[in-house]
């Protein structure tokens, strides 16, 4: 299923799928109205690395939205999602290697061999590549197990892809490291303990929080 | 997308062998028409001041009108002025150099300085010169450009963030203005100071950076005669984003190192700690000398992106200013004096 797409989606799924498409219109647009200043490739570099990072940390946020707050249709989207973070960091990855360096191998080693944020974002890509290789049901009947610890390598990508950002900038690291700590957010709330206790606050919480996820229990962890 | 065979590609030689003639039709058709275009540029207040028309440009290498030269570049050629650097590499545009900027006083992405700097009051301006200097002055921009005779120089400026412009600036030798204020002997280097003054440039209320601007040059490379105060570009006055109403260029450096709307200069003892010296010790040194063989800590200096150009170049030691400035540099460590 190309990019999770199925024939029977609800109306949450049809609605992060065309969503999902937004970034890559708006980006389109913007560059055919020359709206991605003088430096268009650079533009798209940038802008196409931090969509990926934006869809990484959304996928990321499903697992919590069930377990924390019982919003259970976001795990209908998690693989969706991450499958647009791999899209997304491909055409990062394209537009960096095939048109800002057109594909000249010299040019792409000379720059490679002392650009240690162009290694951590090569072996973030690989890892995703990896996973949206193998995030087909198929895939996951077929390694069982070790489908689960496969895909916990989500996590050490997502922080590569943050020292990625945090080292391609010139000084101000303010943003990069405000997706590092939303990026740790999102791990500590799935550490057994804090999970526990945000799930029996929850349920302290009860009829407010049911309201909002219109009384959804969260679903068993299928990760 | 669809691969280009490789039997298409010109071999480098023939495609560098190529560019030789262009540039030597570009140079031909500059030195012939020169004297007709000069008077056309001097439409501006500024460059009716010029005097000697780009004097690196004038540098010509053999001329020639080539035969197996294509119409188009003959076309080109013929109705080239200066329109290229003294290596051949035509001039970015007077759009591009206008609204892609780096000038974090107006915000911190490329298009923020055009347009926030509408309003920047560039004029009346005064610069002061004082420090270890036998004669201080405090001096209107106005009569700094009737002082000194305004040149036109077209630099190669490249970025620290690996993109690259060349502009035709309009301004005079820094060194001018130092021999006349006369350093003592004490004076071993110059610091430079941008305007300070949040309610024009709101960037400087972000505290993330040591506001003022502040950049410094040894005294010898403030002598060099590549270094320019510029207060115009493309023959008119420089624009707020690119430093109204003047601003240093020296372009065998990071861009960074030129500042733009200096209020201040003052010759010191010590090597001055510019803005980005503070902001990152070990990524931005003094010198900033730009240099393929020296790496910026986390990323390569190898290869540059011109601005308008499709494929990536490789970057020049010293911004191919090589042989007017690396004697100042004899005997330093350059990969430990970044």
């Amino acid at each position: 299923m190309v990019l999770g797409l199925q024939l029977r989606m609800t109306r949450f799924q049809w609605f992060i799928h065309l969503a999902s498409w937004g970034p890559l219109a708006v980006l389109v647009w913007d560059y055919f109205q020359k709206n991605l200043t003088v430096n268009p490739i650079q533009a798209v570099e940038q802008r196409s690395g931090l969509i990926a990072l934006s869809f990484l940390l959304f996928s990321l946020a499903c697992t919590p939205l069930n377990t924390v707050f019982g919003f259970r249709p976001a795990l209908q989207v998690r693989r969706a999602l991450g499958l647009y973070a791999f899209f997304y960091a491909t055409l990062h990855f394209l537009a960096f290697f095939a048109w800002d360096y057109g594909a000249n191998l010299n040019f792409i080693w000379l720059d490679i061999s002392d650009k240690r944020y162009i290694l951590v974002g090569a072996l973030a890509l690989l890892i995703l590549i990896v996973l949206a290789l193998t995030s087909t049901r198929w895939s996951m009947r077929k390694l069982g197990k070790r489908w689960k610890i496969l895909h916990q390598w989500v996590y050490p990508a997502a922080g590569l892809v943050v020292i990625h950002y945090v080292w391609s900038v010139k000084a101000d690291v303010r943003l990069p490291i405000a997706a590092g700590g939303m990026l740790a957010l999102l791990l500590l709330v799935r550490l057994p303990p804090l999970r526990r206790w945000l799930s029996q606050k929850r349920a302290a919480w009860g009829g407010r929080i049911r309201s909002i996820a219109s009384s959804n229990p969260p679903a068993p962890e299928i990760k | 997308m669809k691969a280009i065979p490789s039997s298409e590609i010109t071999p480098e030689h023939l495609y560098r062998s190529r560019r030789r003639l262009l540039k030597g039709a570009v140079f031909a058709a500059a030195a012939a028409t020169l004297a007709a275009c000069a008077p056309g540029q001097s439409t501006t207040p500024l460059a009716a001041q010029n005097s000697s028309a780009t004097p690196i440009a004038a540098q010509n290498p053999t001329a020639g009108t080539t035969p197996g030269m294509t119409p188009a570049a003959t076309a080109a050629a013929t109705t080239a002025m200066a329109t290229t650097d003294e290596l051949g590499a035509p001039l970015t545009s007077y759009k591009a150099v206008t609204t892609y900027n780096n000038f974090y006083e107006f915000g911190q992405d490329k298009e923020s300085p055009a347009m926030v700097s509408k309003n920047f009051v560039s004029s009346p301006w005064q610069v002061t010169i004082g420090g270890l200097v036998k004669k201080p002055m405090t001096v209107d921009v106005d009569d700094l450009r009737k002082k000194y005779t305004q040149e036109d120089r077209i630099y190669r400026l490249r970025c620290v963030e690996a993109w690259s412009m060349v502009i035709p600036w309009v301004g005079f030798p820094l060194a001018k203005l130092l021999q006349e204020v006369e350093p003592t002997s004490d004076a071993k280097y110059v610091r430079f100071q941008s305007l300070m003054d949040p309610k024009q440039f709101p960037g400087q209320e972000d505290s993330y950076f040591q506001w003022p601007y502040v950049e410094g040059l040894r005294l010898d490379e403030a002598m060099n005669e590549l270094a320019i105060l510029a207060t115009g570009v493309y023959g008119k006055p420089l624009l707020p984003q690119n430093g109204a109403p003047v601003r240093l260029v020296v372009p065998w450096k990071y861009g960074f190192k030129s500042i733009k709307s200096i209020v201040k200069i003052d010759l010191v003892a010590e090597m001055p700690k510019s803005l980005w010296m503070a902001a990152g010790p070990n990524e931005y040194g003094f010198f900033a000398n730009v240099n393929p063989e020296v790496s910026h800590p986390r990323w390569s200096q190898a290869t540059e992106r011109r601005i308008e150009e499709g494929a990536r170049r490789a970057t020049l030691k010293f911004n191919g200013y090589d042989a007017k400035v690396s004697a100042l540099y004899q005997g330093l460590d350059l990969k430990k004096w970044y």
